[in-house]
């Protein structure tokens, strides 16, 4: 179970404003995220992440202290094996659609399997320059997945997938989640698209 | 003609560029990450040799390592090591003098780069280390061809600054513009025109190298 008690002050149009967010994620949950633009969705799971560095309060992730602001504890994303799905994909512009997700694991066989999965397979040896948008997208939910996370960080992951595809794959992230036994965090401005996906909500702002 | 000018420059100016790419490139990457006072002071210490006289510069570190006196005097009574008027002198001064060349292309090119690379990078367990060795260094190839170039052009082309710390010693410190300089001086105005076009060739040759290879940017990585 992931436990969340933190604040964040945010800078807004309208001024100064604080994101507080006080939860617990039951491991195995997939939970949607969602509130309107700028409120903070972006910035709290990149605090989860430990990319973002919050006022105060704790998490704790299974009996794990990552971050404490009284104990002056801040594990880094290196130490908190997080899967992270960019909104704008961060791929590598240098390295190949394997070479991704040889950069994040030696498991060639879960390697083989993310690529079928990803339907990437014949655009293995491809640089993201060279893939649509929905492909590079799929990349990105792919390479974050390669770590087998424990918990899995979402930022709009299937916005530029077409209906067909966006079915097809969540179905089969649905089993693949649950098969590693990941924890996951979805940001989504579109609340009919994890229908019947997600086991809980949290809504911001 | 005595080639050996020319040598020693081509000599002067590749140590330059490897020595600049060995602190440069880590150097960049922290002032491209900090915005610090420390920073931001070691940032105008670095650009000063584009305002400066190089014979401002070329006199102060004359007067630095100066084995007479204060640390040049403890450098040579350590390590028996003297800048003054030696060929590691010509290197010292041209790291300094060539920084900005390396240093600023190469931090504006870290900064263009979207913060979510090296993030992405972090959350796959990989060090920064790591990630400046697989991810970011790899992604601003075009910009680290242009400043190692106009790093060893501009030292091919220093004159002030090496004349100051390095004198006109024949084969130690005697580099190309001096010996332009040191034969106009002579009125061996045939000796100065060749040095001049051979000085000339090769620092057209390479900015018009990297002008060429930037004009096609599908060859970067980031087309």
């Amino acid at each position: 179970m992931i436990a969340v008690d933190i604040e964040k002050g945010l800078k807004a149009y309208n001024g100064q404003q604080v994101l507080r967010i006080k939860k617990e994620f039951i491991t195995g949950s997939i939970t949607r995220i969602t509130g309107p633009s700028g409120t903070g969705k972006t910035t709290f799971i990149k605090m989860l992440a430990g990319l973002i560095t919050p006022d105060s309060g704790s998490i704790n992730a299974n009996n794990t202290i990552w971050f404490n602001a009284s104990q002056n504890i801040n594990l880094p994303p290196q130490q908190r094996h997080i899967g992270f799905v960019f909104q704008d994909y961060a791929l590598f512009p240098n390295m190949t659609v394997k070479q991704h997700l040889e950069y994040a694991t030696n498991d060639a066989d879960w390697i083989n399997r993310l690529l079928s999965i990803g339907g990437l397979d014949t655009f293995a040896d491809h640089k993201p320059n060279h893939l649509s948008g929905g492909q590079q997208q799929r990349l990105a939910i792919l390479r974050a997945l390669a770590i087998k996370p424990k918990l899995l960080l979402m930022d709009e992951p299937f916005s530029s997938l077409d209906v067909k595809m966006k079915s097809a794959l969540i179905k089969t992230l649905k089993l693949l989640f649950a098969q590693i036994g990941a924890t996951v965090l979805i940001v989504s401005h579109n609340p009919q698209e994890l229908d019947g996906i997600t086991t809980d909500e949290l809504e911001i702002g | 003609m005595d080639f050996s000018p020319i040598w020693l420059t081509l000599k002067l100016a590749a140590i330059t560029t490897l020595v600049l790419l060995l602190i440069g490139l880590p150097l960049a990457w922290w002032l491209s990450r900090k915005r610090s006072l420390v920073s931001i002071i070691i940032e105008a210490l670095i650009t000063m040799p584009l305002v400066l006289p190089p014979s401002v510069l070329g006199f102060y570190l004359l007067l630095a390592f100066n084995p007479q006196q204060g640390l040049g005097h403890w450098l040579q009574q350590n390590f028996d090591v003297q800048f003054v008027f030696s060929f590691k002198g010509l290197v010292l001064a041209s790291v300094i003098y060539s920084m900005p060349f390396m240093i600023s292309p190469v931090k504006s090119a870290f900064e263009q780069l979207p913060a979510s690379l090296a993030q992405a990078s972090y959350t796959l367990g990989k060090t920064q280390w790591q990630t400046l060795r697989y991810v970011l260094l790899p992604n601003i190839k075009p910009s680290l061809l242009t400043a190692a170039v106009l790093t060893f052009a501009h030292t091919l082309g220093e004159f002030g600054v090496v004349l100051m710390i390095g004198g006109n010693i024949p084969g130690v410190t005697r580099v190309a513009s001096i010996a332009v300089y040191d034969s106009v001086e002579q009125r061996d105005y045939a000796a100065a025109n060749h040095y001049s076009f051979i000085l000339f060739a090769i620092t057209f040759a390479m900015v018009l190298g990297v002008f060429i290879y930037n004009k096609y940017p599908a060859k970067s990585p980031l087309a």
